[in-house]
């Protein structure tokens, strides 16, 4: 049937926000994806800026890594402003 | 004729095709070449419609007799109908409907550009909003005219017989009427010769891009929607659209 | 419920201790209400499931389609074609929505839709019934997608996270739909004339038990229910949620001054619920078979445009790739 290439939508919502995956659509070319992506998710003002990208494209990291990934970074507490505690009379910092 | 008259006739003509056109892409619901297109006609279909509202309105107040827009709409005959020929015509096939959308969207992006700095801020008020909305129309049919043009060998043969089966309606692109003209001359309307100028060489220009053959200049002249002499393909398209006011005069919807 | 008969392939519900590793670690993250994620391990009988279902929902949203595109050339004023081209719209994209949560799961749409063209997946059974005036328009905004709303608030929670958005987008899109439906029935019966009051209450008799039978079977003869529950891709019963759907909307009916064709309907002081009368189980799993007064229709429309375009659908990549080639040069 179609041989339509899948795209991953990302839509930037106001200024000054990032933008943020919400989805997929088909398309022939990339043109055409920013257009089905306008159709399809912004019918109701829900963007300013779309950005589209073949799904393929896309390299996402493995759950199986999450623990070397992502645990590592969890008991560096001296990253946090809330670790140093400063005495009261300096105020806000 | 006076300004009021030019100008009411004008608003139909404006209206009356935003109208005929949506309708006829109301017709592709659940047809459409896929899933994503139904969203995409349907959303051009939305944009056109809501226009005619705004003209249909506005030529309800000048008429001042009683009709709203949904009068006008919905309980005129097809010989009282001002649209342009074009965009009566049946769908067909995807490449000819891609055909008169671009033809008729390259037509009301022009119209709608002079309308802008219209002298009747109303009118310049709905012109800005709905040239907004046509810029999108004509880049995607456009698009499509280029992609069916140049795609596979079955698309170009579609393409080459759709434009010949519509073109001889274009006539009515390169020309105004006397009212028009009269309108123009006062900053009302959109100067019909530099529409007609701007409609060719934007036709020019994306035919070309994908060598579609540009037809000799249209010269039919048996018929006007600007007149109300229209094709047959109106009165069936107006029976349905119309039939529910029509069998229920009466009725609140 | 746009989804009312999904398989699930399970004759029994594993406990805890039959369950590998992996399975155990699955089940439990669904207990402890974690979404499950497309990269996430899960069960084979999970992931079919879920495609299943999901792309039912989706097949419902496209060929739900149809019975409004019916009146939408008649809409009676400018206003309502404006609502009902919106909200056809709406349809498309949910379908769309819906599809691309499916193919997180590895699905591919296409194929999909082949199961549909060739009648072996499913659709909701409203979908059957024909539109035959321009009351139906209000009546399935009020009754069909009401019904759907029910279900697809409840969905919001589901389990698997892109069916569980696409969901919450849906839902906060949909609410205006059922709105619209009922404020056109009301328009009708509070300012409409005798022949429009007539036509309401003439679609609400005809639709009324077959936006019932959208929940699907009762619970006594839904054997796949316990399995999606423990899955949590399905977080409430059928009979429940039909339940909440009646309880819900007879007092919006008796507002409109309309009536069910039901004599048992009444209202059961003890259970602090509506009582009903039996739905035709008959008709629910003919229509369900592709018997309905218009699976034919349905389906052979949804085929010849998909058929039909796919001249179109190659030109567009046809012409992408030469552009490609024409860049590269």
């Amino acid at each position: 049937m179609s041989v339509w290439t899948l795209y991953e939508v990302f839509v930037r919502s106001k200024h000054g926000l990032n933008h943020k995956h919400v989805g997929s659509v088909h398309a022939a070319d990339s043109a055409m994806a920013i257009e089905n992506a306008r159709e399809l998710y912004t019918r109701r003002s829900e963007g300013v800026s779309l950005w589209v990208v073949p799904s393929a494209l896309i390299t996402a990291s493995s759950p199986d890594e999450k623990d070397p990934l992502f645990a590592p970074a969890d008991d560096k507490v001296y990253r946090h402003a809330s670790f140093y505690e400063l005495p009261e009379e300096v105020g806000h910092m | 004729m006076n300004t009021q008259e030019d100008l009411i006739q004008y608003l139909l003509l404006l209206g009356d095709t935003a109208l005929v056109q949506g309708q006829r892409l109301c017709q592709w619901c659940g047809r459409a070449p896929a899933i994503e297109e139904e969203l995409a006609l349907m959303n051009v279909g939305l944009d056109l419609v809501g226009q005619a509202r705004n003209w249909l309105e506005y030529a309800a107040e000048l008429l001042n007799d009683g009709r709203d827009a949904d009068d006008l709409a919905f309980r005129r005959d097809e010989r009282e109908y001002r649209n342009l020929l074009l965009v009566e015509q049946p769908n067909g096939d995807f490449a000819v409907t891609m055909t008169k959308q671009f033809l008729y969207d390259a037509w009301h992006y022009q119209v709608l550009e002079g309308l802008c700095t219209s002298s009747d801020t109303r009118i310049a008020g709905i012109a800005a909003k709905s040239l907004k909305e046509v810029t999108y129309h004509l880049r995607r049919s456009g698009e499509w005219v280029q992609r069916l043009g140049d795609g596979t060998e079955e698309s170009r043969r579609r393409m080459l017989e759709a434009i010949p089966q519509v073109w001889r309606f274009t006539v009515e692109m390169l020309s105004g009427s006397d009212g028009e003209t009269r309108l123009a001359r006062t900053g009302f309307a959109a100067d019909p010769a530099r529409v007609a100028a701007g409609w060719s060489q934007q036709v020019a220009t994306v035919f070309a891009s994908v060598e579609l053959p540009v037809p000799a200049a249209a010269n039919y002249f048996y018929l006007s929607g600007r007149r109300g002499l229209h094709t047959e393909h109106l009165g069936l398209l107006l029976a349905e659209m119309q039939y529910l006011p029509r069998a229920y005069p009466d009725a609140t919807w | 419920m746009y989804a009312q008969l999904v398989e699930t392939g399970v004759k029994r519900i594993k406990s805890l201790d039959e369950m590998s590793a992996e399975e155990r670690n699955f089940q439990e993250k669904i207990d402890a209400e974690i979404k499950i994620e497309a990269k996430n391990w899960m069960p084979e009988a999970y992931r079919q499931t879920l495609i299943r279902q999901i792309s039912q929902h989706a097949h419902s949203e496209i060929v739900g389609m149809l019975p409004e595109g019916n009146w939408v050339t008649r809409a009676p004023s400018l206003k309502r074609k404006l609502q009902l081209m919106a909200k056809i719209q709406d349809e498309a994209g949910h379908g769309l929505y819906l599809y691309s949560a499916m193919e997180t799961l590895g699905a591919d749409r296409d194929q999909e839709i082949d199961k549909l063209h060739s009648g072996k997946a499913k659709y909701s059974s409203i979908f059957n019934y024909p539109t035959l005036s321009w009351a139906d328009m209000g009546a399935v905004g009020w009754l069909v997608d009401g019904a759907a709303i029910v279900n697809q608030v409840v969905l919001q929670r589901t389990s698997y996270g892109p069916y569980s958005r696409a969901m919450i987008r849906i839902c906060k899109e949909e609410s205006f739909h059922q709105r619209q439906g009922y404020e056109m029935l009301l328009t009708m019966m509070r300012h409409g004339t005798q022949a429009q009051k007539d036509m309401v209450q003439d679609s609400i008799d005809r639709l009324w038990w077959p936006a019932l039978m959208m929940f699907g079977p009762s619970d006594d003869n839904s054997p796949n229910s316990a399995q999606s529950m423990a899955w949590k891709i399905k977080r409430q019963s059928n009979d429940e949620l039909r339940q909440r759907f009646v309880d819900q909307t007879i007092p919006q009916l008796e507002l409109l001054g309309c009536t069910v064709p039901d004599p048992d309907l009444k209202w059961n002081e003890s259970r602090g619920h509506y009582d009903f009368g039996e739905i035709r189980w008959d008709e629910f799993y003919e229509v369900l078979k592709g018997n309905g007064p218009c699976n034919q229709e349905r389906v052979a429309t949804r085929r010849k445009a998909i058929e039909d375009g796919a001249w179109v659908r190659e030109a567009a990549v046809a012409y992408a790739r030469k552009q490609q080639n024409k860049n590269a040069a």
